[in-house]
């Protein structure tokens, strides 16, 4: 089987319609994933729909209120945007892991999410930076917030006649960190065994007072863990909060035994990279 | 399955070529345009030996479909040298002798080249971690890196 038709829409609208004549047809962003898979024979779409001509998903949007990363933008544009690199740098900690120099000047972050892997590097930042998907569909646009947005390995709430356009992050709190860590068995490009995301905020005197946990490549999805969470909000991040931090990551994975890694592998390593998250996410969030 | 007419820029040059729709940038390259000095290695994204500049940012080829370049400027490893003068990258390798059978050696070079054209003084570790995405299965890397950190000194001096 071959793919027989290659589009390059320069709109949202354009790509939808495109997406709507083509059933079967698969979005194109930087290719990473999907080339790969249609090279192997594991996907096979009637047509590519490359949305990489539409300036919504190519662009990074800063303003007050946060920022907007199209769904397309590269990797390799995200760790240089200066916005980015100040409020979000356990999002830069994610997608400057994915891949080789070649692969993050293609691989996007809706790829990345579009792909469902509960490995994806770039999804437990978002995740913890209280990301919100944004979908243009043929009723209008709707908004789902990122940790609801993949349902199972490989599967997403788009429906077969959405596109995801981008994913808009809300501006930190002043005194706000970030960090994103995983553990990998080589210094690089390697798939997570289990990774962890935590972003939070201190108050004037050093205290918590909100916190965000994401884990990836623990469970079918990366998961928002709200146990971790509480277990930080109120301490001053003493040794007693992030072990208990640390229990329920631990607690709230479920992994399975691969190549990568067993089951209590997994479910202790994802705890220990909670607890030093969180302590990078502290030090970036008494900078700020 | 009707092809597609896609015209592009190919090392400062206008070009124009005929795809399939699933036809890779590599394959375009080398079969559509006759530039055969980008090599295909894995065809999976995972060596690096397709590495070319597409719209100034490094890219592996295997993984780009041809038609995507309607509109943009390419650059592959017959576009680094000027004329007959070798690029200080070029030159480093031959003189570190950085490559013995040569597959991975054009990607290598496109990819330092655009290291040094963002980073004119990288550290060591800096160019060990921009290259890790091209794999050599003969030099064992270090005459590859000494060859870049050489032709960064070399393009420093020259710039002064």
């Amino acid at each position: 089987m071959q793919t027989t038709r290659y589009e390059a829409p320069g709109t949202i609208a354009d790509a939808l319609s495109a997406i709507a004549a083509n059933p079967g047809a698969m979005v194109l962003a930087g290719g990473t994933d999907l080339l790969v898979q249609y090279q192997s024979g594991m996907r096979t779409p009637s047509a590519f729909i490359d949305v990489k001509r539409i300036p919504e998903l190519m662009q990074i949007a800063s303003d007050a209120g946060g920022v907007t990363i199209g769904a397309a933008v590269p990797a390799a544009e995200i760790c240089a945007n200066a916005t980015i690199k100040t409020l979000w740098p356990g999002l830069v900690d994610g997608v400057s892991l994915i891949g080789s120099t070649q692969i993050q000047g293609r691989g996007s972050i809706g790829g990345n999410l579009c792909n469902g892997s509960p490995a994806a590097d770039s999804v437990c930042s978002l995740i913890a930076g209280r990301g919100v998907a944004i979908i243009a569909g043929p009723n209008g646009e709707r908004q789902v917030p990122v940790e609801q947005f993949t349902v199972a390995p490989g599967r997403t709430v788009l429906g077969r006649d959405e596109l995801l356009v981008a994913v808009r992050l809300p501006k930190p709190a002043p005194h706000t960190g970030d960090a994103y860590q995983r553990l990998i068995p080589r210094s690089e490009m390697d798939i997570a065994v289990a990774s962890a995301a935590v972003s939070l905020t201190l108050d004037a005197t050093g205290a918590c007072v909100a916190a965000r946990v994401a884990i990836g490549a623990v469970a079918p999805t990366v998961l928002l863990v709200p146990d971790a969470a509480a277990a930080l909000v109120g301490s001053r991040l003493d040794a007693s909060a992030l072990q208990q931090a640390a229990a329920a990551a631990s607690a709230a994975a479920q992994p399975i035994d691969d190549k990568r890694g067993t089951v209590a592998y997994r479910r202790q390593v994802v705890g220990v990279l909670t607890r030093r998250v969180a302590l990078v996410a502290a030090a970036r969030a008494k900078d700020r | 399955m009707s092809k597609l007419h896609i015209e592009t820029v190919v090392n400062g040059e206008p070009a124009e070529f005929l795809c399939s729709p699933d036809e890779t940038l590599l394959s375009a390259i080398r079969n559509g345009l006759g530039l055969t000095g980008t090599k295909e290695g894995c065809g999976t994204g995972d060596c690096g030996a397709c590495s070319v500049m597409l719209n100034d940012r490094l890219v592996a080829s295997c993984l780009v479909l041809a038609a995507e370049a309607q509109g943009r400027s390419l650059t592959t490893i017959e576009g680094v040298a000027r004329g007959s003068t070798l690029h200080p990258v070029q030159k480093a390798f031959l003189q570190e002798a950085a490559l013995q059978c040569g597959v991975c050696t054009p990607g290598f070079i496109v990819a330092a080249k655009a290291l040094l054209d963002v980073n004119p003084a990288p550290e060591e570790e800096e160019v060990r971690y921009w290259l890790a995405g091209n794999l050599c299965r003969c030099t064992g890397y270090d005459k590859i890196v000494r060859a870049v950190l050489d032709a960064a000194a070399e393009m420093r001096s020259a710039r002064v």
